[in-house]
């Protein structure tokens, strides 16, 4: 298969990984098919002949039949829905303040020198180093989780969104001021919409480390939960159900990336 | 209404860093009157067009429209740049209803209004085309239209075709020239292109650079009624020439 569209009379193709090169629509889709597919099909070979104990390795099928039963017995819904939940609700409270504020700090350089020094050192303090202060604040409910989700993605957020609108143009926030344009409607109506594409772009990048966090706060403390079950599987050597649990988390994951970019692309048109 | 400049100076920086870039500059425009000034890139001319609109305060001197000093930026003074000006998620119809909208007039006169000056630029095919599909010079119309319908008692251009290609800015030379010749608009060009000081303007000012300072000033009185014939006729080209040499002059270092 050749790697570039045209293939006329006697142009050699660009070879796949030469710079700049594109390849086909079938060659792309066959690739990306087959980046999920050989993995898949290697762990099937090794666990077939058993090259690897089926204790340590366990095969397809069992990780299946597991992921079934866990299913049926509806664990696997309440747990999806404990760590869903807890990373919707630490990171919409994170994207709350680091939208707004990152704008700002953004637009007006005296809010961002009051703001990222401390946010840049604050950032390099390890969110689950919080763990122990968060429960004895907050107990070792659902809050202190939320809490260090919210922590560990908060200020990532706020400096992410600040760079993001430096990118405005400046002639189009002047153009603004000058159409008789005023603080607010500049900064709503102007930057934060020229920016939207990136903010959510941001987003997308940034909620992936709130299913690290969430896990971390549910080995630590918790009833339920992707984190917590596995957790428990490694204590009665279930490795079916932690590879079926691991396999819940990256498939959840990846629906929410496809999903921020669904909105990116419904509600940015222009910008792609 | 009347737009007086006043001994108008500008340093930025302070310090090893200060830099002087305009030196008692004073002008006047009145209504109805087209002005442009032109100078060598670095001679300040930006800065003056960002005085008048109130995204600078000078240094020393001030701006008046009809005798208020101007304190910020307001739609009274209407700029155009050069580029990346356009709200690129919206359309050209809300292009030109952006500013009508920032300053909440009836949704009714809105769409009125933006109808209206979207054919005085020739663009009411284009509509309802986001920024990326229109061509720069139908992106710089679109601008055009923008700041005309939110009013302004003067326009301000700064190198509104310098980014297009010489036909285009042609074109665009014409629209412009024909678009104050029929609605009387009150204009201030910046340009470092001598050729369209002189085809568009009634007087050009002559802007010298480190400091920028106005140098000389030229009247304009030729038979505009065709452009094309203007460019290429004897009293044109020889206006051309000599302003052409005051600005070289001005630029010794330069070769
Ligand atoms: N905010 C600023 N801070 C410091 N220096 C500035 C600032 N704005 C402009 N200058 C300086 O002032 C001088 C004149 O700039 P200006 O943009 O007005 O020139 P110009 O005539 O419009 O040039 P061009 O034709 O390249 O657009 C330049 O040397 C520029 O570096
Ligand atoms: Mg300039």
């Amino acid at each position: 298969m050749a790697a570039s569209a045209t293939d006329g009379g006697g142009v050699k193709p660009l070879p796949l990984l030469s710079i700049g090169a594109t390849p086909s629509p079938l060659v792309r889709s066959g690739l990306q098919v087959s980046s999920l597919l050989i993995p898949l099909l290697l762990w099937t070979v090794i666990s077939a002949l058993e090259l690897v104990d089926g204790k340590f390795l366990p095969s397809p099928a069992a990780v299946l039949e597991s992921l079934a039963s866990m299913a049926r017995e509806g664990i696997l819904f309440q747990d999806i829905v404990a760590s869903t939940g807890r990373v919707f609700a630490g990171f919409f409270l994170a994207t709350l303040v680091a939208v707004p504020l990152g704008i700002c700090m953004g637009v007006y350089p005296a809010i961002c020198a009051l703001c990222e020094p401390l946010i840049a050192m604050l950032r390099y303090m390890p969110a689950a180093a919080f763990i122990p202060l968060l429960i004895i604040y907050l107990g070792i409910g659902e809050e202190p989780k939320i809490a260090l989700i919210f922590l560990g993605t908060v200020y990532f957020n706020v400096l992410m969104v600040m760079d993001a609108v430096k990118f405005v143009p400046k002639e189009l926030i002047e153009t603004t001021l000058t159409l008789g344009g005023r603080g607010r409607q500049v900064l709503v109506q102007v930057v934060a919409r020229y920016s939207l594409p990136s903010i959510i772009d941001t987003l997308r990048i940034n909620i992936a480390t709130s299913w690290n966090l969430v896990v971390v706060a549910e080995l630590v403390a918790a009833e339920v939960g992707l984190g917590k079950r596995i957790q428990l599987a490694q204590r009665f050597f279930r490795t079916d159900q932690i590879f079926a649990e691991l396999i819940v988390l990256g498939l959840i994951g990846f629906a929410i990336d496809m999903g921020f970019r669904l909105l990116l692309r419904l509600s940015c048109r222009w910008a792609l | 209404m009347e737009l007086q400049v006043r001994h108008l100076s500008k340093t930025f920086g302070s310090g090893q860093h200060r830099k002087e870039v305009l030196r008692d500059i004073s002008f006047a425009l009145r209504s109805g009157e087209f002005l442009s000034l032109v100078g060598s890139s670095g001679s300040g001319k930006s800065t003056i067009l960002r005085l008048i609109a109130g995204l600078e305060q000078p240094s020393s001197g001030q701006v008046l429209v009809d005798g208020q000093a101007v304190q910020g930026p307001g739609p009274d003074r209407g700029m155009v740049f050069q580029k990346y000006s356009l709200y690129p998620w919206l359309s050209a119809a809300e292009n030109v209803a952006f500013g009508m909208r920032l300053q909440g007039l009836p949704q009714r006169d809105i769409k009125e209004r933006t109808a209206y000056f979207l054919e005085v630029v020739g663009l009411q095919d284009a509509a309802r085309k986001l920024p990326r599909e229109l061509s720069g010079g139908m992106q710089q119309r679109v601008a055009i239209a923008r700041t005309l319908a939110t009013n302004p008692k003067v326009l301000l251009l700064d190198e509104p075709f310098g980014a297009l290609d010489l036909q285009i800015r042609e074109a665009m030379q014409d629209f412009l020239l024909q678009l104050w010749q029929r609605t009387g608009l009150t204009v201030l060009l910046i340009t470092h292109d001598v050729e369209e000081a002189l085809v568009l303007a009634q007087r050009v000012h002559v802007l010298a650079p480190h400091p920028g300072r106005i140098v000389s000033t030229v009247e304009v009185d030729l038979d505009k009624s065709d452009l094309n014939q203007l460019r290429l006729s004897a009293a044109f080209l020889e206006k051309r020439r000599t302003l052409a040499g005051v600005l070289r002059q001005l630029e010794p270092a330069l070769v």
